[in-house]
């Protein structure tokens, strides 16, 4: 149903990464289609989070290519900019700026990096600020918001750059357990909006509702790729299938 | 909000009346005639005490301003990745920190006009040279308060693709300026003083006006004790001025 003929929106081809002597991505490869959502999960450590912040550039990897939005992610800064402007990222920190308001968080990348007037951008702001449902709170600072809140916010800021790919690093691993739920749902309806999104999480009800296809990562290594469904009934791995009945069974 | 910093007023007050009761005359030695203010030649000798303080204040000011902007200026290679920019950084904050600033008022009016061949006048002389000074502890208080923001900031800035300059402009320094806030006051504070050096070279300003008419009424006690006065009521004011801006800053965020 997925048109796998378009090319990827992201590919990664034998990419290594070393933090100091430590060998943090292990000759990783992985194709992303447009529209597709994969869910990364893996025991921390695992080489997940840096996996998708190479995808963004935010980590330098040492070797392999990385091209996502059609574009090979090497050289000048500038050409990076313009990457980034494609891909959006949501951090498990949230990284929400702390002395602009919601509305300011939002709009200062479209009206930055994309050049866009301010009422074009408080708009833009306002319509996705509805779609992660805080409409209400758009002249308040984060540090007025519940973490669940200032996620959204911090994914609304994203969106707002409208990018082609969105990266999520852990989203709701430093959410409050009723704040999850929230946060997981405005993912779930970016995911049937068939936004293109690579997925850091340890929340497997949502890795079976909306991943088209499941990785499975550690030591650095890619261990497993498949659907949901051959993912969660029959994982082909030791190793996957030890993470998945301890992760499965708390 | 009382924060820890405030201090107590009734300490305070204490000093204060301990000072007044030392300065009302109670020892033979002081003669205040010669600024008082009830008769035409102490009402006089006032004034042209305090005639300096205008240019006190425009002095310090001037040369806060310069050396801010010299600071952020010379405090962003000091952040780099790439060591000869960080070099630049550390030559130029070690080198002028060596230098005593009387010494660097001195070289400035005297010495800089021969090799530059330009004029300075005393006003600059000392701008320029209270300036350099300052900058170095302002490159340091501004790369120390860069350093304390939070990573997780670049990163958003760059995930939403804001270059190195907006970054700086709408991200990080806001952040960093709040923070550093006490310490660019105490600067401003440290530059009121030093001004007075600037009166070794003629700059008409609180020190050498009081020198001045020290020479003339030969009464330094008074007159050098009004001098002490005049600072402390100009450092004081700025003071509560720094802490006024801190707390507004502050509440900017919480409300």
């Amino acid at each position: 149903m997925r048109a796998q003929q378009l090319p990827p929106a992201i590919s990664i081809r034998g990419v290594c990464k070393f933090f100091g002597s430590f060998q943090a991505l292990k000759d990783v490869s992985l194709e992303v289609y447009p529209g597709e959502r994969v869910v990364v999960c893996g025991p921390s450590g695992s080489g997940k989070s840096t996996l998708i912040r190479c995808i963004n550039q935010l980590e330098k990897h040492e070797s392999g290519d990385i091209r996502a939005a059609g574009v090979a992610l090497t050289g000048g800064s500038d050409s990076l900019r313009r990457i980034r402007a494609k891909i959006g990222m949501v951090f498990q920190q949230f990284n929400l700026f702390p002395h602009l308001t919601v509305m300011d968080n939002l709009t200062l990348g479209p009206m930055r990096a994309r050049n866009m007037p301010r009422e074009q951008a408080e708009t833009l702001a306002r319509n996705y600020l509805e779609r992660v449902k805080i409409p209400e709170q758009a002249g308040k600072y984060p540090r007025q918001l519940s973490g669940g809140q200032q996620q959204r916010v911090a994914i609304a800021r994203s969106l707002c750059m409208e990018p082609e790919i969105m990266l999520f690093d852990e989203p709701t691993s430093a959410l409050d357990p009723e704040m999850i739920n929230e946060v997981l749902e405005v993912m779930t309806e970016l995911a049937e909006s068939r936004m293109t999104m690579v997925v850091v999480t340890h929340e497997m009800g949502f890795a079976r509702r909306v991943a088209d296809k499941m990785v499975f990562m550690d030591h650095g290594e890619i261990v497993e790729t498949a659907p949901p469904e051959t993912f969660f009934h029959h994982p082909s791995s030791q190793r996957c299938k030890d993470f998945l009945r301890q992760i499965l069974t708390h | 909000m009382k924060s820890a910093s405030q201090p107590g007023k009734p300490a305070f007050l204490m000093l204060i009346s301990g000072l007044a009761l030392l300065l009302s005359g109670c020892s033979g030695q002081w003669g205040w005639y010669v600024v008082n203010p009830t008769t035409t030649s102490g009402m006089n000798n006032l004034q042209f005490l305090l005639s300096g303080l205008v240019n006190t204040v425009l002095l310090s000011l001037t040369a806060i301003c310069l050396s801010i902007v010299a600071g952020l200026l010379i405090a962003l290679p000091g952040l780099s990745s790439h060591r000869p920019l960080r070099g630049v950084n550390f030559c130029y904050v070690e080198l002028v920190r060596a230098v005593p600033i009387l010494v660097l008022i001195l070289w400035v009016y005297y010495g800089l006009p021969q090799i530059a061949d330009v004029s300075i006048s005393v006003f600059w002389a000392g701008v320029i040279a209270l300036a350099l000074s300052d900058s170095a502890f302002e490159a340091e208080i501004f790369r120390a308060g860069i350093q304390s923001i939070n990573r997780g900031q670049y990163e958003a800035a760059q995930s939403i693709s804001l270059n190195y300059r907006d970054t700086m402009r709408f991200v990080i320094l806001p952040q960093a300026i709040k923070r550093i806030l006490p310490a660019l006051g105490n600067q401003l504070v440290y530059m009121l003083k030093m001004s007075s050096l600037v009166s070794v070279i003629g700059m008409q300003e609180l020190t050498r006006k009081a020198n001045e008419l020290v020479v003339t009424e030969y009464r330094p006690l008074e007159i050098y004790t009004i001098l002490v006065l005049e600072y402390l009521a100009l450092i004081l004011l700025v003071s509560a001025g720094v802490r006024w801006l801190e707390r507004r800053l502050q509440t900017d965020e919480r409300h």
